[in-house]
């Protein structure tokens, strides 16, 4: 027994050695055959966020007709030096293309594309990209908010049925949302999801509790159970990426409208449709530019017409009518005739916006410096690919503590 | 039967094993046990990753070996830092006092040296800057460590749930600041001087190697600290017995602040490398090593040199296991972590065997059906 043991261990050892010894040759030409991948992600596949970025990945190499085995998958990727370390790892073991999709990964990624310039870094929601000047280090976004907006119009549906069957008054058609952070993604995301509902229910309004994580389940779980209970909202939704709040929704037998992904299994009777940014377009973009040896865009921004803006299918629980007036909706925005921050949609302390300077180059004092409002509207996600509208829109109430 | 003779049974009836402590084991024999644990370890981790995760044992295996010497200097950061918190907590475990609030420690030293790194680099020169990043990160670490020491020392509160809630004041500050200092509202700090890199400490070889240098440096400190001073002498005394401590005149109060005074030092010292050397950023998942350094520390018997082995192998493993999921595509390192898990697990089952001598008595001989010959084997060679 014991000799077979030993055995097997001399044979791994071996083998790791011969594989080392493989994975040292050096100066490829890169092939769809030969290119690795790499992708590092902040939580792992429990996470709707970080889930969407894994299947995302896996769809967009079997597009491109490469192997799984060619991925690097690593998961539950700190926001510290750890992901400088885990980057640094994936050069050494032959990646080409490295992605990183969280915030906090963006500084560390940065380190690591200034040590290795013969390998591209790419990273979702930053905002350095642009300013940093690296050929190989690029950001990534979409226009999410307009899919937050369709998402919009299927919750002014469910509340207008609601008012329309006499359950509620067109006064308590109060929108609940837990946020993460009083951060642009996270403001811009639900201030454009309050407009899409408004296009529907114009006395509607909006509560929102920020819990200061992007995810963490309880802390979510509770935040959706006082927005129901204690400042009534009719109908929850969410830029957190635990299951917390769709649980505190079919708990209350509370309509959810969810994000990055279907928490339908979650919410059998709630679940009314979610908005997603869907990475493979910019995955196979991504890994196109390697193969061909081209410079990755610095700010790429998905959108509907990429097809990086999604919105799944509606569930049973959505109103009658609501696939229509979405595809109504969507039709104008693509056609331009529609803008989500249209300024005479929407006021701040009473008044019309007709200026608003916006911080898009990041600096240490987070100045801000370029001028987003032209032709009538709030120009979102066009001078860098990370949102910047950070307005507090009338009808928009914070409620408790502000989470930065 | 009435209860008084219910009464009277009890103490006739005899423990199956009698369990006694064994110090007579040769060392190799302990580390052959040790390697079997591990080996055995193994096996079963193979044979969950079939159950599990559908994916061949010898993919998994190669992978585990692959890992960590994929960068061997990170593997060897990673050794030190997981050694320094070790080394951090080994003194005050030795006098028994449960200091559980390592991570809490060095972050509130690596939180003062980012502040620091942040508002004195430019305005003061470089090495100034250096060395009070040095001195705050220390000062902070000490005083929390501190806290508790002296509420240990004058009240007799409980250190073990005292420094574990310590780590969420910590957390807890660490947040508050990064909210105050960070205006984009993302909720990150960011590298500190990402481009001027001021107030960095300076690269020795490589960004890697001096803390790989001053963890070193720490060892030879405190394995002579524990061994040959009087103060490590005094500090294992108060471990065995407060009262022959007092009996034998050593002020038992003033040994358990300076022991957490040495303790902080080093969780000064190791948040310093932090934020000098690591991370140049503070967050609430900077460090993070204070319970698994628990273990180095009790498996290495808080013996230093040997703790370097047991980190070594807790971050070869660690680092090893982490890479099959990501080579693999396991999407989460769940599997990784119940890996190392089992390792530890099955060491420290090894450890009991060990250190303990486990006989069966009459009574289980009895039950066992062992042979009385057997046991007479057993007699004569203990």
């Amino acid at each position: 027994m014991k000799k077979i043991l030993s055995a097997i261990l001399v044979v791994c050892m071996i083998l790791s050695l011969a594989l080392s010894v493989v994975s040292c040759s050096t100066s490829k030409t890169i092939t769809k055959e030969n290119i690795k991948i790499g992708l590092i992600t902040l939580h792992d596949d429990s996470s709707t966020y970080d889930k969407n970025f894994i299947e995302s990945m896996k769809r967009a190499l079997q597009d491109l007709g490469i192997k799984e085995e060619q991925l690097v998958l690593s998961t539950s990727i700190e926001e510290t030096s750890q992901c400088y370390d885990t980057a640094k790892q994936m050069v050494k073991d032959g990646c080409d293309v490295i992605f990183a999709d969280s915030f906090g990964h963006e500084a560390f990624l940065l380190q690591a594309a200034q040590e290795f310039p013969k390998v591209k870094f790419c990273h979702a929601t930053g905002t350095m990209a642009h300013t940093a000047k690296l050929d190989n280090f690029s950001n990534a976004f979409a226009a999410i908010y307009e899919g937050r907006y369709l998402a919009g119009i299927a919750a002014g549906m469910k509340l207008k049925e609601m008012i329309d069957s006499g359950k509620i008054t067109a006064e308590q058609a109060i929108v609940g949302y837990v946020g993460a952070y009083t951060y642009a993604e996270v403001m811009s995301g639900y201030t454009s999801f309050f407009l899409g509902v408004r296009s529907v229910v114009p006395s509607a309004t909006m509560k929102v509790r920020f819990t200061g994580s992007w995810y963490d389940t309880d802390t979510e779980y509770s935040a959706a159970k006082a927005l129901i209970e204690t400042d009534k909202c009719v109908l929850i939704s969410q830029h957190a990426d635990s299951y917390g709040a769709p649980n505190a929704c079919e708990e209350a037998k509370v309509p959810n409208i969810s994000y990055n992904g279907s928490t339908e299994s979650q919410g059998p009777n709630t679940y009314i449709v979610s908005s997603k940014i869907d990475w493979a377009p910019y995955f196979k973009y991504m890994i196109n530019c390697t193969i061909e040896g081209k410079v990755i865009d610095k700010d790429w921004t998905g959108t509907i017409d990429t097809g990086s803006v999604v919105l799944l299918d509606l569930s049973k629980n959505a109103a009658a009518g609501t696939q229509e007036a979405i595809d109504s909706a969507k039709a104008a925005l693509k056609a331009g005739t529609l803008h989500v921050f249209d300024t005479s949609k929407f006021t701040v302390g009473g008044q019309t916006l007709t200026t608003y300077k916006a911080d898009v180059d990041t600096d240490d004092k987070y100045t801000p410096d370029t001028e987003a409002i032209k032709d009538g509207y709030f120009h979102e996600s066009e001078y860098r690919s990370a949102p910047y509208f950070n307005i507090k829109i009338d009808g928009i109430s914070i409620i408790g503590d502000e989470k930065y | 039967m009435t209860g008084k003779n219910m009464q009277k049974q009890r103490p006739v009836r005899e423990p199956l094993f009698h369990v006694s402590k064994n110090n007579a084991l040769p060392v190799w024999k302990g580390l052959l046990y040790r390697a079997a644990a591990v080996l055995a370890a193994m096996l079963l981790t193979g044979l969950l990753g079939v159950l599990l995760v559908r994916k061949n044992p010898l993919e998994i295996y190669a992978a585990i070996f692959k890992g960590p010497f994929i960068d061997i200097w990170t593997l060897l950061q990673n050794t030190a830092v997981l050694l320094g918190f070790a080394l951090a907590v080994v003194p005050a475990f030795k006098m028994k006092y449960f200091n559980m609030g390592a991570n809490g420690q060095v972050l509130v030293g690596c939180l003062a040296g980012i502040a620091c790194m942040k508002f004195l680099s430019g305005a003061l020169p470089d090495w100034l800057v250096i060395i009070l990043i040095i001195a705050a990160s220390v000062a902070a670490s000490v005083v929390f460590a501190l806290i508790p020491a002296v509420f240990k020392a004058f009240f007799d509160t409980n250190e073990t749930l005292f420094t574990l809630m310590m780590n969420y004041v910590a957390i807890g500050l660490v947040d508050y600041m990064v909210f105050v200092w960070d205006k984009s509202g993302s909720g990150t700090l960011g590298i500190v001087n990402l481009f001027s890199h001021a107030g960095w400490f300076p690269n020795i070889i490589n960004k890697y190697f001096p803390s790989v240098l001053v963890v070193a440096l720490m060892t030879v400190f405190m394995t002579v600290y524990m061994k040959y001073t009087k103060h490590g002498f005094e500090t294992a005394l108060v471990g065995e017995s407060v009262n022959t401590a007092r009996y034998v005149g050593i002020n038992v109060r003033k040994v358990i602040i300076r022991t957490l005074a040495l303790s902080g030092l080093m969780c000064g010292i190791m948040g310093a490398l932090y934020a000098g050397s690591i991370e140049h950023t503070v967050n609430a998942s900077v460090g993070g090593k204070g319970f698994t350094a628990i273990l180095v520390a009790w498996l290495a018997n808080f013996d230093p040199p040997v703790m370097a082995l047991v980190s070594f192998l807790v971050m070869f493993l660690t680092s090893g296991t982490e890479y099959a999921a990501a080579s693999l595509r396991l999407g989460s390192n769940d599997f990784a972590s119940i890996t190392v898990g089992i390792v530890f697990f099955f060491v420290m089952a090894s450890e009991f065997f060990i250190r303990y001598n486990v006989q069966l008595t009459d009574r289980g001989r009895k039950v066992f059906r062992v042979r009385e010959k057997q046991s007479e084997e057993k007699g004569g060679t203990a």
